[in-house]
């Protein structure tokens, strides 16, 4: 076997058990990448059958969870799994839940553009969306890369690029509230963009969270809600 | 709430956060009850331990555990020098009991053995009554009075949770107990003489899950006034009962740490591929 972390337990089963969660994960995580990619697709090409298949596919991520949680448990009440296995467990359900969130926000996006595309498009056909969106889509793909090399200098890397991303956000908001000011008929729009821009915004938050979640699995450390810099010197300790 | 104390709130809770990385040595900070300096110990040619140290802290329940033959239980009779009756058997190096070396020359090891008491796996009752089981060894330091001897059948019984259970029989045959209720007798008849230091050697590793759990929760009252150290291949009961864990290997010490830290991120590799259960 490749990964050293895995295929050593003296219990063939509980090997498999352990695989086959950190695989479920990736195919969920997979999932959700790809409503991101979608919902901002619906919205940059104005395609609002891709927004429908989005806001439906929402229920195989809420399902995706459910069965992931449940097979944790069943791991925790089975196996008692210490250490590192603990912390895998551990660290896979909370990565559920953020995943599940995110995808919430990409139904969320896929609604918006539903409304949006009862309006009239503006010149640009929501480039400002469109990149950030792809920005987003980029960490979150990094994101799930770094939990299927459990590499905690990839994690790393993502979180401060939310940092970026952050900065991204709060040009959208203000350039929309400048369009708004100029143009009174184009807050209802704006709105929608803000609320969307919003939404991506949060993603990029989420997918932070799961780096925190990727350097708890590997170093045992728990780093969430402290600085960069401490994030940094835990990874290199 | 006031502006102040919401102030300090939300220090504290900051500290919080930050202290959830901290592992500082909490051992560091307790107090040594048993000290094992350089301790190795040889069976004729053979090395049973190597250069051991550790300090077992006052009050807590200490948790030994290691695959067969790593020489957790040789280290643990070690403390009452039960390992003086093995033939060929050698130490080199010491343990202290507080400032006290055990192995120096003129130390008695009745008196020792008295300090620290022992319970093994297999519970041992005398083939007396539960009375006389529990009120033994005051008769062997010489304890004539009978109120006193009742009065301290009666606690320790108690300290042991089992007087509910027998204080309607205690002339009956201690052999008639279940093995869990043996086990707890036997462990009533160690701290009747008010030891120091309980080392119990699988304690519950020939009982049954309920009496399992009975002993653990004595072991959990018990650490209030003893010092405990217990020997366990169970590593779900180390992890259930003990402050601290130490990890045996072929002999040697290889961790011993806060059992928080030891079944959450131990720092040796051989710990952690021994508690998951993979290959060493």
């Amino acid at each position: 076997m490749d990964n050293p972390k895995a295929g050593q337990h003296i219990s063939h089963q509980f090997n498999i058990e352990l695989e086959e969660i950190r695989n479920r994960v990736l195919e969920m995580g997979g999932l959700v990448e790809q409503q991101i990619n979608n919902a901002i697709k619906s919205i940059v090409d104005d395609d609002t059958e891709l927004a429908h298949a989005v806001v439906q596919r929402d229920v195989k991520v809420n399902a995706a969870e459910v069965k992931i949680d449940e097979e944790c448990s069943q791991i925790l009440a089975r196996r008692q799994p210490t250490a590192s296995d603990l912390r895998l467990v551990v660290a896979v359900i909370k990565t559920i839940t953020d995943l599940e969130r995110i995808g919430d926000q990409a139904e969320r996006i896929a609604r918006m553009g539903l409304r949006l595309s009862e309006q009239e498009r503006p010149k640009n056909g929501y480039h400002e969306i469109q990149n950030l969106g792809e920005h987003v889509a980029r960490m979150m793909h990094d994101t799930l890369d770094a939990f299927a090399r459990t590499d905690t200098e990839a994690a790393l890397r993502v979180a401060k690029e939310d940092l970026s991303l952050d900065q991204e956000y709060d040009g959208i908001m203000r350039q929309s509230l400048t369009f708004m000011m100029e143009d009174p008929r184009m807050i209802t729009r704006m709105l929608d963009v803000m609320w969307i821009a919003r939404a991506i915004e949060r993603i990029g938050d989420h997918s932070k969270n799961i780096c925190e979640y990727i350097i708890y699995l590997v170093k045992g450390k728990n780093v969430r809600h402290t600085s960069l810099e401490m994030m940094e010197q835990e990874i290199q300790e | 709430m006031s502006d102040t104390n919401y102030t300090q709130s939300i220090i504290t809770a900051k500290k919080d956060i930050e202290s959830v990385n901290d592992n500082s040595d909490k051992l560091a900070q307790e107090k040594p009850c048993l000290t094992v300096n350089d301790l190795s110990l040889y069976y004729d040619q053979k090395q049973a331990l190597y250069d051991i140290n550790l300090s077992i802290p006052e009050k807590r329940v200490s948790a030994f555990i290691g695959p067969s033959g790593c020489g957790k239980s040789t280290l643990l009779r070690c403390f009452n020098r039960m390992n003086d009756l093995v033939d060929n058997c050698r130490i080199e190096g010491n343990i202290h009991l507080h400032d006290e070396d055990i192995y120096a020359r003129g130390v008695n090891v009745a008196d020792l053995r008295q300090k620290i008491g022992m319970v093994f796996q297999k519970p041992n009752p005398f083939p007396k009554s539960i009375y006389e089981n529990v009120a033994y060894g005051l008769r062997l330091q010489g304890e004539k009075n009978r109120r006193r001897t009742d009065e301290i059948v009666e606690k320790s019984l108690k300290g042991a949770a089992l007087w509910d259970e027998v204080k309607d029989r205690l002339h009956d045959s201690a052999l008639g107990l279940s093995g869990g209720q043996q086990q707890r007798l036997v462990i009533a008849r160690a701290i009747a003489i008010e030891p120091e230091v309980l080392l119990l050697d699988e304690p519950a590793s020939a009982l049954d899950p309920i009496s399992t759990l009975k002993i653990e929760e004595l072991i959990h009252e018990l650490k209030e006034n003893y010092t405990i150290v217990i020997v366990t291949h169970n590593m779900q009961q180390a992890a259930r009962v003990s402050d601290y864990t130490a990890f045996l290997y072929m002999g040697k010490l290889i961790e011993f740490d806060d059992t928080n830290n030891i079944f959450t991120n131990p720092s040796m590799k051989q710990t952690e591929d021994y508690i998951t259960g993979r290959y060493g």
